[in-house]
């Protein structure tokens, strides 16, 4: 499919908001869904509910193989050498505590560190914090310059003998900093330090290649990739998924169970206790299909072509100030108005039709940093155009003349 | 909807020179609010004299233009009544957000009213109604000499 077509795809665009056409700027939040997948839910409750892998009938039959063809294309889409390296959960933030709390009932004692950075969602921060006040872990966060950029050499100098871990964003949700991952990678193999990537961000804009960028977790949202809420996907490296305790406990998770003895399934499964998100998990492969039928060098060029537009512009307004400069950067774009509080930008541009985000991001610590209180933040996805940047342009404009500002 | 029903200029006025901003020195009450959908944060500080009655009442915090001229407004008009009045306002205050179109008050006068009325806009945008009232909660905790921090997120 063209991109250009891309949009028509979405039906969420025939509604009018606030009396005008919707602007879209929230993708980095969540991304809209394009009809196949929500044709693939309505389809899967209406002719093929069943649970899965319990029943030896038919529907579950079918409803099993569809489960699984998810698995194996989440496999293809991120390179994965096996489809049991991907387990299925509820969101990346659920894929990230699984890792977290696991690894760390094996691996971290009492000074431990575990190493982040000051660029890392909550969801990549508060899992480990929990490591630090039940088993007494560091947390070291390793320093950004004020570009949004990780400082390599500092990053290196906070790796010390007792860093247990790594966990990182491969893309950050309020600089847009893409992070480079495999060299980062690199450097923890040399110290055998095992690294997860936080690839909420990533996975819609940037091609994701496990294998090469040989990261030991990567975690994944669905519906930030233009699939379902309510999945979400662990991927990891077998030797990981073997050797690590479980974490839910339930049905399905296990091989067999005694009254003094219990022994559990192998991975994926061990990982997936209880009913699944099972129409979202099989919905979810028709958003993979519907990027992979467009094509992610060209969902590369698009974003990439929207995003120095909209820079182009939005620097263009005096009173604008984009946060942050990273070298390389995808489609988010936070920034501030002198003069006007990011809740106000929201809901000024709200009256034109244009969804931003306005806040910390569930990004204190980099706020923090940056010291602002809070930003205001437009993302984008496959369905944003060029006009979508006018009219969001626009509608900053119109912030300085409701403030009656000069 | 009308964004000059939200930002009326009375609101942008406060909003930009918000009256009795600062730590007062002298103060028998204080108390901090903290909005953590938006990372608003206010600290109140009040000082009372022997009569109960609210001899200063200034703040300190950032945020967006509505919470900002609310905690101004509140301020103008709290300073100067007795312990009792200052805590029928905050409720007269809170019950016209939440519940009537007017607001009802023995203790303020039409002028006043008016005042307080240019924050009604936000019933029309129920994302921004913890904004106007951080606060007046952070007030009401205060005076009622509660020691932790108000959260929007675990009020009504």
């Amino acid at each position: 499919m063209d991109i250009s077509e891309a949009k028509s795809q979405f039906p969420i665009f025939s509604k009018k908001i606030n009396g005008k056409q919707l602007v879209y700027l929230d993708s980095s939040n969540s991304a809209q869904k394009p009809l196949s997948v929500i044709k693939s839910l309505d389809n899967f409750y209406k002719n093929e509910f069943s649970n899965i892998g319990r029943s030896i009938h038919t529907l579950s039959v079918n409803a099993t193989n569809k489960f699984e063809e998810t698995r194996m294309n989440v496999k293809n889409f991120i390179n994965a050498s096996s489809k049991d390296e991907i387990i299925f959960t509820k969101n990346a933030t659920e894929s990230i505590n699984l890792v977290a709390t696991t690894f760390g009932q094996q691996h971290i004692k009492q000074g431990d560190e575990i190493l982040i950075t000051e660029l890392e969602h909550h969801s990549n921060y508060i899992p480990w914090h929990y490591l630090r006040v039940n088993k007494g872990a560091v947390i070291n966060f390793a320093p950004i310059n004020d570009d949004g950029d990780i400082l390599i050499n500092k990053f290196k100098e906070l790796i010390t003998p007792k860093t247990k871990v790594i966990a990182l964003t491969h893309l950050s949700n309020v600089t847009g900093t893409i992070v480079p991952i495999k060299e980062i990678v690199e450097i923890a193999k040399k110290k055998n330090i095992p690294v997860l990537v936080d690839g909420c961000q990533s996975a819609p804009h940037i091609k994701i290649d496990v294998k090469d960028l040989d990261c030991d977790f990567y975690a994944i949202s669905g519906h930030k990739v233009y699939g379902p809420t309510g999945v979400g996907v662990l991927y990891a490296k077998k030797k990981w998924l073997e050797n690590l305790p479980p974490y839910i406990g339930g049905g399905g998770m296990i091989s067999e169970v005694k009254k003094d003895k219990v022994t559990y399934a192998p991975p994926p499964e061990k990982y997936e206790a209880g009913t699944m998100p099972t129409a979202e998990v099989v919905a979810f492969n028709e958003s993979i299909k519907f990027m992979q039928s467009i094509g992610i060098e060209n969902i590369i060029k698009h974003e990439n072509e929207l995003t120095n537009y909209a820079l182009e512009n939005m620097k263009k307004i005096n009173s604008v100030n984009i946060v942050g400069n990273p070298k390389n950067k995808a489609g988010v774009i936070s920034f501030t108005i002198k003069g006007v509080h990011p809740h106000d930008i929201s809901t000024i541009v709200d009256e034109e039709g244009v969804a931003i985000r306005a806040g910390h991001h569930c990004c204190q610590i980099l706020h923090e940093r940056l010291n602002l209180p809070a930003t205001a933040r437009a993302s984008f996805g496959i369905y944003n155009t060029k006009e979508d940047i006018d009219i969001f342009c626009k509608a900053i404009e119109n912030c300085r003349k409701v403030f009656e500002l000069k | 909807m009308d964004l000059k029903q939200l930002y009326q200029d009375i609101i942008l006025e406060h909003g930009k020179s918000p009256r009795n901003f600062g730590r007062c020195e002298k103060h028998t009450h204080e108390a901090k609010g903290y909005n953590p959908l938006c990372g608003d944060k206010v600290q109140i500080f009040l000082n009372l004299n022997k009569e109960k009655k609210v001899e200063n009442l200034t703040f300190e915090g950032s945020g967006c233009a509505i919470s900002m001229a609310s905690t101004s407004i509140m301020t103008e008009l709290v300073k100067g009544k007795s312990l009792e009045g200052a805590k029928k306002i905050v409720f007269n205050f809170l019950d016209m957000i939440k519940n009537t179109q007017e607001i009802k008050s023995e203790e303020l006068d039409e002028d006043q009213k008016t005042i307080i009325m240019s924050l009604s806009g936000v019933k029309q945008y129920p994302m921004r109604v913890k904004c106007a009232t951080l606060a007046w909660h952070t007030l009401n905790s205060a005076m009622l000499e509660k020691k932790e921090e108000v959260n929007t997120e675990a009020m009504d």
